[in-house]
């Protein structure tokens, strides 16, 4: 089974963003970029499928800039055995590169590359849409299992977990398949040094995302974007009867 | 302008979820077409046909479409999209699932978790787990959008007066490569999460499952919901489906109260739209009560029972 695990270079989740003066999008020079935490859990989530002796290929792919390389380095030291890097002009956060140019780009790798699954992040942490998996299945007429909090092999299909509004939910999907993955799939490994370092060693192509016929123009126009509205900040309560006084008579919602 | 929405429904009732989503699509336009896809669907389609402001119930009713499995699921919406001009659903586990497909099926770059509708086109929406608010115009044929719940508020169930119309489903497909297996659901005789209008949400403060109970016991005495914060659900102290945040469930009631909860970026996109928040935490510089109008520094051990026995 080769596994394909599309990933990402996204702010990191501990940064707290701020917003460019001309509400074009987010400062992102100077930020600290890492991978995104849904798409560590996939690669995590293939390394663990390859282990078992259940594939055989992990192929790591991002869209981005030159410097998104860094992630597919990343992966390839979680386990990753090779890296894929289309390079594009277009911001990935906000205002360029949609999910449906993504899908579309992503497509024509999949094409090429034949792979069994597709596991990736259910959405990235910056722009939040979680499309992404769900457009690529579409494209390729394949099944989706999205929201993953449990991969099991089973016969020539993948049985995956669910996580859905009321619980969990199981499907059977036949392969070739796209699964994305939720936070309790499991827990990303820390990548070593010595794996580090193994890592610089193993092939990574450049591909130009020009030359791959997608048209990735957007869709969407950024009209602008502002920092949600503040809260004003509270008070502190000295004793559980003031909160229960305050909560009644002032805020007056029990 | 003619605007479909997509129910959420567990084929025998309706979910609240499109009740705000069919509120959404009202600040759309007028005509507005409710889709009931599923198997055995009748009493969730009259009582759409009941709901204030829908014009007609498109009922779809199929043994193949019982699951509500995307794979084929969008393949039939996309064969009669193109009479819309927008297609709304709910932004839950539900639509996020099917919408992005049926968006690449019709070529469209949908929406995702609209808070906002500001024209035809344009629209609101929180990227960076709600640390930003993007406005973004879109120049598809069609719009595709799901929508946050808990920022529209839910259409009134009566004073309704729909038509009904039963699509001929003898085009839909079985799934070729998926099949249902099964659900696990979590049983609760609490009000559901995302509707609630109190919802008391506990954290790795709670320190043990057990523990978790006092949260529960006051959750019961107040008629509130029981959420939890991403530690709490990882360390097994509650299940899934209570997590709040940026990665669970987005709520907006009237008073959250958070519990042993410190206040992360990821929960805080889960909950800052509450009406009012109440934190009790022991910690004086904890996050939460940045954001808290009413904040207890206590030991939750002490207060929760407290505030249980004094409600």
């Amino acid at each position: 089974m080769k596994i394909l695990v599309p990933i990402k270079r996204v702010v990191d989740y501990n940064v707290k963003i701020r917003i460019k003066p001309d509400q074009s999008g987010v400062e992102l020079t100077n930020v600290k970029m890492s991978m995104n935490p849904f798409d560590e859990i996939a690669v995590e989530e293939a390394v663990k499928l390859k282990e078992k002796g259940l594939a055989s290929e992990i192929v790591v792919v991002t869209i981005g800039a030159a410097i998104a390389q860094d992630v597919l380095r990343t992966a390839m030291a979680i386990g990753a055995d090779r890296g894929i890097l289309v390079t594009t002009p277009l911001a990935t956060d906000l205002g360029g590169l949609e999910p449906l140019a993504v899908a579309k780009l992503l497509q024509k790798l999949v094409e090429k590359e034949q792979p069994n699954v597709v596991i990736m992040g259910k959405q990235s942490i910056d722009d939040d849409s979680n499309q992404t998996g769900q457009m690529l299945a579409a494209l390729m007429g394949w099944p989706q299992a999205t929201f993953a909090s449990k991969v099991e092999k089973v016969g020539d299909t993948l049985h995956v977990t669910r996580e859905v509004d009321g619980g969990l939910e199981t499907v059977e999907v036949g392969l070739p398949a796209i699964v994305t993955t939720d936070l309790r799939l499991n827990t990303p490994r820390y990548a070593s040094l010595p794996n580090i370092m193994k890592a610089k060693q193993k092939p990574l192509e450049t591909i130009d995302s020009a030359t791959l016929g997608v048209d990735t123009a957007p869709r969407l126009k950024m009209i602008g974007l502002t920092d949600p509205p503040k809260r004003s900040g509270g008070i502190k309560v000295a004793s559980v009867d003031e909160l229960i006084a305050k909560l009644k008579n002032e805020a007056k919602v029990i | 302008m003619s605007i479909l929405v997509i129910a959420e429904h567990s084929n025998s009732t309706l979910r609240p979820s499109t009740l705000n989503a069919i509120s959404a699509a009202g600040k759309l336009g007028i005509d507005i077409s409710v889709l009931v896809a599923g198997h055995g669907v009748s009493a969730v389609a009259d009582a759409l046909a009941k709901c204030a402001g829908v014009t007609k119930v498109i009922v779809a009713d199929s043994g193949k479409l019982e699951h509500h499995l995307p794979e084929n699921t969008a393949d039939f919406i996309a064969s009669f999209a193109k009479t819309f001009t927008h297609i709304v659903a709910p932004a839950t586990a539900f639509g996020k699932n099917l919408l992005p497909r049926l968006a690449a099926l019709l070529d469209t770059q949908m929406i995702s978790d609209v808070i906002d509708i500001i024209s035809a086109d344009t629209f609101k929406r929180p990227v960076y787990a709600g640390n930003a608010i993007a406005t973004v115009q879109s120049s598809d044929a069609i719009k595709l959008l799901t929508v946050r719940t808990t920022a529209f508020d839910a259409v009134a169930t009566s004073g309704g007066s729909a038509s009904l119309e039963n699509m001929d489903t003898s085009s839909v497909t079985v799934p070729a490569n998926t099949k249902f297996v099964g659900a696990e659901l979590t049983q609760s005789a609490r009000p559901e999460l995302t509707a609630a209008k109190i919802v008391i949400s506990g954290g790795r403060g709670l320190g043990s499952k057990e523990n978790f109970a006092i949260v529960e016991k006051l959750a019961d005495k107040l008629g509130a919901a029981v959420g939890a914060s991403r530690a709490a659900v990882d360390s097994g102290y509650a299940p899934n489906d209570y997590q709040v945040g940026q990665t669970g469930k987005i709520v907006a009631p009237s008073l959250y109260v958070a519990v042993g909860i410190s206040g992360a970026i990821q929960h805080l996109a889960g909950m800052k739209d509450s009406k009012i928040i109440v934190a009790i935490n022991k910690d004086p510089d904890a996050p939460i009560f940045q954001v808290a109008d009413y904040g207890l520094v206590a030991d939750l051990f002490e207060a929760l029972p407290q505030l249980t026995e004094k409600l």
